[in-house]
């Protein structure tokens, strides 16, 4: 295998994972440079996502199909991902639910929803 | 290092091409919209973003193979979550401020954190390779014996429910748990909403509706003889507890959406509602029960039948069915609340201004 | 036979697909919202559709041919009503139609 052959290799092969990366580190900049709860909150999405993608590629096999099984099929993809990211979509929009639920809270307590002013406000002058 | 790399050398095969650049063409999409929510100040496009974000992360799980998932995040995350989203930022306000915590530190550190992953991903094993540890271990025994074992052919299904079921009950335990603090953040006296005018208003707007109102009512009663369809073809196709439950939710809340809040409060009665988000856990919890009283572990469903497969059958049907109860309730319950908080909201600004 | 169905679904399937391009362009160049709309409508309706008739010309059996023309119908039945309902949404709202553009720089 020549060396061109081989950076190939390797960008296909972990280009996901790269993109995982990328995806995550937007989420983490959005939570901690960003002041309002709501982006804060999309942020998390974000990065929680960016973890859904990670597993599933990580379950992948090449030239698996879906893991149902079936006749005249010998190849599947890894089911055992598939099982903790379903149950984490659910539980995630059930958190972020919660995530929402308080930012209203706080609306209505403090009058606004930006981390900034929320501070300032708690701890005067 | 590439034999640590359990490398199946990846060539690019023609049959492999099409769907290497499928994976490419989608995940690149997905860099983009996160840069642009990054940019936008005005949060109702972000949350447009997400949603987008969220419909074309399903794709790529579609071309992942993992169906279950994809159905699933295409409802949860391009469906109810834009939802919740937008009626919050109905309350809370559309624009951010443009002031940063410090961005500078936060792009360095965000910065060397990424390198650092990025170098830890140099020494993963390839995407897709068949030898990679994650393939060695658990998973071949549940392909290879979940159809003697348990019987259906759905892996996820027998994995989610069967093998794992403790782990399935700790999740619902979750959602029940996260819908319960939701309802008890943004409880709104129900007694104090009487006030005719605003239920007139609101009910003339939603009249005004007329195509939206008429395709909705024809819709509706497909798409929760979907979710049932989801629910009970789970063991054999893509489908189950969750995702069945999300989508009837999803129908209730269309419902609520298109013909008012009120309407929806009085076709299904939200003390019902939270009634059976208790009841889901309840008959999961009561399965497990059963199956130790019946001389087995906790949710050991042979025990329950004396056919271990018929018992396997019964015991997975009616803990999918305790998850389907729970998430479609919490969900429901949710949106009441947040669309409650709202109404209340603008209730209380109307009586201030007259 | 095979090959008139084959080259069939590849014309409906190119067709479909290139009315999908040229909704994306549309969006782009497009000057308002209620004509951008437009053009996702093609995108939505007729590109999809050309693509799933295509696509049933190639189904191996029957099954899969009824969940095709179910997802066709689907599409015909939702997507107008979003369209509908978008643009009566940005009409309610404020956005008046751009009737006459003032300078001939955009379109």
């Amino acid at each position: 295998m020549d060396a061109g052959n081989d950076w190939a290799a390797a960008f296909f092969g972990l280009y996901n994972y790269w993109i995982v990366v990328v995806l995550m580190m937007v989420g983490f900049y959005i939570v901690i440079a960003h002041g309002n709860l709501i982006k804060k909150i999309i942020g998390l999405t974000i990065f929680q996502t960016s973890v859904f993608i990670y597993y599933i590629s990580m379950g992948n096999v090449d030239g698996g199909t879906a893991p149902i099984l079936a006749d005249n099929i010998s190849q599947y993809s890894n089911p055992l991902p598939h099982v903790l990211i379903l149950t984490a979509i659910v539980v995630g929009i059930a958190t972020t639910a919660l995530g929402l639920a308080l930012a209203i809270r706080i609306k209505e307590s403090y009058g606004t929803i930006e981390e900034e002013i929320i501070q300032g406000m708690d701890n005067p002058g | 290092m590439d034999s640590l790399r359990f490398c199946n050398p990846k060539t690019i095969k023609e049959d492999n091409a099409i769907e290497l650049l499928i994976d490419i063409v989608l995940l690149s999409f997905l860099v983009c919209i996160a840069f642009a929510i990054v940019r936008m100040k005005d949060l109702f496009a972000v949350i447009m973003l997400a949603g987008m974000y969220g419909l074309l992360s399903a794709s790529f799980f579609v071309t992942m193979d993992a169906v279950d998932v994809a159905f699933t995040e295409a409802s949860v995350g391009a469906g109810i979550s834009t939802l919740l989203m937008l009626t919050t930022i109905s309350m809370t306000g559309r624009y951010e401020n443009t002031t940063r915590h410090r961005p500078m530190l936060a792009l360095v550190v965000v910065f060397v954190t990424g390198s650092l992953l990025i170098y830890g991903t140099l020494d993963m094993p390839y995407f897709g390779s068949a030898q990679a540890p994650i393939q060695l271990h658990v998973a071949p025994h549940y392909i290879n014996n979940s159809m003697s074992e348990i019987g259906i052919p759905n892996i996820v299904t027998s994995a989610l429910a069967s093998y794992r079921g403790f782990d399935t009950f700790g999740e619902v335990v979750v959602i029940f748990t996260a819908g319960v603090a939701v309802w008890a953040l943004l409880m709104v006296n129900v007694q104090r909403r009487k006030n005719t005018e605003i239920d007139d208003a609101n009910n003339s707007t939603h009249e005004q509706h007329f195509i939206v109102r008429f395709v909705a009512k024809m819709l509706i009663p497909f798409i929760l003889l979907f979710a049932l369809y989801v629910q009970f073809h789970g063991d054999y196709g893509p489908g189950g507890g969750f995702q069945a439950g999300v989508i009837f939710a999803a129908a209730i809340i269309l419902y609520s959406m298109v013909f008012g809040l009120n309407t929806a409060r009085r076709v299904i009665s939200q003390p019902i509602v939270q009634l059976l988000t208790a009841a889901g856990v309840l008959l999961y919890g009561s399965v497990g029960i059963v199956s130790l009283l019946s001389g087995g572990n906790f949710l050991d469903y042979n025990v329950l039948s004396a056919d271990p497969i018929a018992g396997q059958h019964l015991g997975i049907l009616l803990i999918e069915l305790g998850v389907g109860c729970t998430v479609a309730s919490v969900m429901i319950l949710i949106y009441f609340n947040f669309s409650g908080r709202k109404n209340d909201r603008e209730l209380e600004e109307h009586k201030e201004t007259t | 036979m095979d090959i008139v169905i084959a080259v069939v679904s590849a014309i409906f399937l190119l067709l479909g697909g290139f009315l999908c391009v040229t909704g994306g362009v549309g969006i782009l160049r497009f000057p308002d919202f209620y004509t951008r709309i437009h053009a996702t409508g093609v995108t939505d309706t007729l590109g999809a559709g050309l693509i799933l008739i295509g696509l049933m010309l190639q189904v191996p059996d029957v099954l899969v041919l009824v969940k095709l023309v179910i997802i066709l119908l689907m599409t015909l039945f939702i997507n107008p009503v979003a369209t509908h309902a978008l643009a009566q949404a940005a009409l309610k709202s404020g956005l008046s139609p751009l009737l006459q553009s003032k300078n001939h720089k955009g379109g």
